[in-house]
């Protein structure tokens, strides 16, 4: 009461309509979208690469030869519930719950670093099987998108555990509360993008 | 140090703002939930599809997994991501349809032209001919 008082004191109406307008909390989170928009634009190009070399075996393995589904169905289950358990922290955060937000973080960060592992397994797995990225295009393709989801998803993890040392230091202050929102978008839209890796480049890839 | 002012600045002033944000950006329980329910359903359908061998025209499975995929987006992009016209002035969902345009060009395009390519230049050279008949 003591403080509203003061504002109305000292800002005039005026003021107080410019701020409004400016919208400067949701700057960083517009801007966000739109780099997570350009993102898209990368993996549509990696996309329209697998569709068109995915059949390009060049005499070697085929997508049916090297998928591993039952591992893929893992994969897919640990992204979808980190995005779940994600969203969680984010209602946690609405309620200024420090510790409960820390947790979750916590949950969604060791299942995004399961899924990089199991991942890096796979590929491991598939170059010692000699399947590598330089055995055929479809090999090439495949490689490239999936370890650019990869990739993605390990810096997500990085920028998680620097947060969480952040929010644990200064508590939910607006900056960290705007890197958490934009951490949340990228972890929700690389979730996003896994729905079409693991539909079109592993289930159809075995169909075709 | 500042925070009660600013909580205050934000409660008295930008009320109307401050709540758009909050709906936009955190959803609730109910909405994180549902999104769960029917992204598990839209991924256990084509797997059990692929690896069941459900269905046997190989186009149709390919066709329907397609459709689930684009389906289970659009539940990540409102159930997650919580996209709507109302976020930043409709601005987000601006820069989504103008990306969606966009993919579906060079993605379509790509597709179009290399599937093109393939059918009609290849039988030009000879010595693909050769090659083609030779293994």
């Amino acid at each position: 009461m003591n403080t509203i008082a003061v504002d109305t004191v000292h800002s005039e109406p005026r003021t107080f309509l410019c701020r409004e307008e400016a919208h400067p909390h949701n700057g960083t989170l517009l801007g966000f979208w739109l780099y997570l928009m350009s993102d898209c634009f990368i993996f549509a190009a990696l996309f329209a690469c697998n569709a068109v070399l995915g059949t390009s075996y060049a005499g070697g393995p085929s997508a049916h030869d090297v998928f591993d589904l039952p591992g893929l169905a893992v994969n897919t289950a640990l992204l979808l519930v980190s995005s779940v358990t994600f969203g969680f922290a984010m209602l946690e955060m609405a309620r200024q719950r420090k510790r409960a937000v820390l947790g979750w973080l916590a949950v969604s960060g060791l299942l995004a670093a399961c899924f990089v592992a199991l991942e890096i397994h796979e590929f491991v797995t598939m170059i010692a099987e000699g399947a590598g990225p330089g055995r055929s295009a479809f090999l090439s393709s495949f490689f490239t998108l999936v370890g650019t989801h990869g990739l993605h998803v390990t810096v997500g993890v990085l920028w998680l555990i620097v947060l969480m040392v952040q929010l644990g230091k200064h508590g939910f202050t607006e900056a960290n509360r705007r890197r958490l929102l934009c951490l949340s978008m990228f972890w929700h839209f690389l979730d996003l993008v896994w729905v079409g890796v693991f539909s079109y480049v592993y289930l159809v890839g075995v169909l075709r | 140090m500042s925070h009660p002012s600013q909580s205050a600045l934000e409660h008295g002033t930008s009320h109307h703002g401050s709540h758009d944000a909050e709906h936009a950006n955190h959803g609730n329980l109910r909405s994180y939930l549902t999104g769960f329910v029917l992204a598990s359903i839209l991924t256990i359908i084509p797997f059990w599809l692929v690896m069941g061998h459900v269905i046997h025209g190989t186009q149709a499975t390919v066709l329907i997994v397609l459709g689930l995929a684009a389906v289970q987006i659009v539940v990540h992009m409102i159930y997650f991501l919580h996209l709507d016209t109302k976020s930043e002035n409709g601005w987000n969902m601006l820069a989504f349809i103008f990306t969606i345009v966009l993919v579906v060009i060079v993605l379509g395009a790509s597709v179009w032209v290399m599937y093109n390519e393939n059918a009609n230049m290849m039988p030009m050279s000879p010595q693909y001919m050769n090659h083609k008949q030779g293994s």
